[in-house]
């Protein structure tokens, strides 16, 4: 399967190195929005010299590389142990090559053996579709960004925080204060109402593999990305915390089922550098396809 | 932008007020957690080396040798500076630091020292990788390579036009605080 590894090499570098279409739209519509001579807009004006000089040199954007996170939609039938141990070699080589950093520690030991492979890392998320192809999108989500999410119980007294749609907007909103700049905004949220803590913060991640633009098909959720994107821009934060209007790009929010004695509001955050992409493999495991 | 030029002297320093932008051409010391707990248990900065109206750079840079066996700097983003807040205030006092460059601001005891002893604390663009590794123009040494392991060494970059902003001054002003305190005040009204 060698085709199959080179894609996920290519994958790899072009997710570090490359902005998705979607994401760097939404940069420009930030730097526009910013007033002319501000440090907010000189502050978008270097991340958007920065997404150009990264890309033409095939440098990784940000010299945190990330977690590795992989989404594979595959047929019935495939081979999930084949894949896990190509894309293990995938990352190694992506290493070597200087797309990902060495950026992957042993927890109990603090070793970091230079080659991002080792437990949980790379972490893949198999989904089965009842298409022929193979769909593989890849995240790479930043460490200062991560350390920023939240997750909360509610009811939240402090918060005033009921267990409904007011709740949630009050709980979400709160963790944009909290993050402030810190995330390297302007930032994405990525949110899931409901779940248990694991299962809610993975969904909250899967927010991140739609589109900027797209729009929430439940209208409840729709109006409630509109608002808080509306909103967080409206308290003066800005890009990197200097202040101005360009807090958040994007907001979006999955709802799963809890049981009735819990109730997560799950908050992911992703920094300006929203490295994402995807393919649809051909039946070579060519690349047929870039997805974003 | 301002442009900021070594030497960094105090006045210079001082002359320097929150939401300054500023361009900084000189030498920077690359130092974070490792650098920063050694210096404040005491240890002492390798023979030859002064941090006295130097500026420290929270940085973990991606150094590689080209073909002729020099550095290049291919990475050069801020890392989080609040993990150094224990240590700053001290390190800043002790060895006489004008500045520190890193991302997402620091606490009240770096705020305090920064006005004791006129330094600043100027934010860089984070994630801004490639855009500042260009802004490095030589590296002129590295100390405790072996011993920390390149990300947390001290590399002596120098650099021109480094683009920051100054979000802690030396006059007891945090745009950090300011702007945590104005959100904060806005999103009462919308909730
Ligand atoms: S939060 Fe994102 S942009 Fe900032 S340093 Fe981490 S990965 Fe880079």
């Amino acid at each position: 399967m060698n085709a199959l590894l080179d894609s996920l090499v290519e994958i790899i570098r072009r997710t570090s190195a490359e902005i998705p279409d979607d994401v760097q739209r939404a940069i420009l519509a930030g730097l526009e929005a910013e007033k002319k001579g501000t440090i907010a807009e000189s502050a978008m004006k270097i991340i958007e010299r920065n997404i150009t000089l990264a890309k033409q040199k095939s440098q990784p954007i940000c010299q945190d590389t990330g977690s590795v996170l992989f989404h594979v939609n595959a047929p019935v039938g495939f081979d999930q142990m084949m894949f896990e141990e190509t894309a293990r070699q995938a990352v190694t080589r992506a290493t070597v090559s200087g797309y990902l950093r060495q950026n992957s520690v042993n927890s109990l030991t603090g070793v970091n053996d230079g080659t991002n492979v080792g437990p949980g890392a790379p972490s893949i998320h198999f989904h089965q579709h009842r298409e022929p192809h193979l769909e593989i999108r890849l995240i790479l989500k930043g460490g200062g960004c991560e350390n920023v999410g939240a997750q909360y119980s509610l009811p939240n007294e402090k918060l005033k925080a009921n267990r409904d749609l007011d709740g949630c907007r009050r709980v979400i909103l709160d963790a944009v204060l909290q993050a402030q700049g810190k995330g390297c905004g302007p930032g994405i949220l990525g949110v899931c109402i409901g779940g248990d803590r694991a299962t809610g913060y993975e969904f909250s991640k899967h927010q991140f593999l739609r589109f900027i633009e797209d729009r929430n098909p439940q209208p409840e959720l729709d109006a409630l990305e509109q608002d808080i994107l509306k909103t967080a821009n409206e308290l003066g934060i800005g890009p990197m915390g200097f202040g101005g209007k360009t807090t958040l790009l994007g907001v979006k929010i999955g709802a799963v089922n809890r049981v009735p004695a819990s109730f997560f509001v799950s908050v992911s955050y992703m920094c300006w550098a929203y490295r994402r992409q995807g393919v649809r493999l051909g039946s070579g495991g060519e690349i047929a396809q870039w997805l974003y | 932008m301002i442009p900021l030029t070594a030497p960094f002297t105090e006045e210079k320093m001082r002359s320097l007020r929150v939401g300054d932008a500023v361009a900084i051409s000189g030498v920077l010391f690359t130092g974070r957690d490792a650098v920063h707990k050694y210096l404040h248990e005491g240890g002492a900065l390798p023979a030859g080396v002064t941090l006295l109206d130097g500026i420290i750079y929270h940085c973990g840079p991606v150094v590689l040798k080209d073909e002729k066996g020099d550095w290049k700097v291919t990475a050069a983003g801020p890392t989080t500076s609040i993990r150094e807040e224990p240590y700053q205030g001290q390190i800043i006092r002790q060895f006489g630091l004008r500045g520190v460059i890193g991302k997402g601001g620091m606490g009240e005891r770096t705020l305090q020292a920064c006005k004791e002893n006129g330094c600043v604390y100027l934010h860089a663009i984070g994630g801004a990788a490639q855009v500042l590794a260009d802004c490095v123009t030589r590296v002129l040494n590295v100390y405790f390579l072996e011993e920390f392991g390149s990300p947390e060494a001290i590399w002596v970059l120098e650099v021109k036009d480094f683009p920051s902003v100054v979000t802690m001054d030396s006059h007891g002003r945090s745009l950090h605080q300011e702007v945590f305190a104005h959100s904060q005040a806005e999103l009462a009204k919308h909730l």
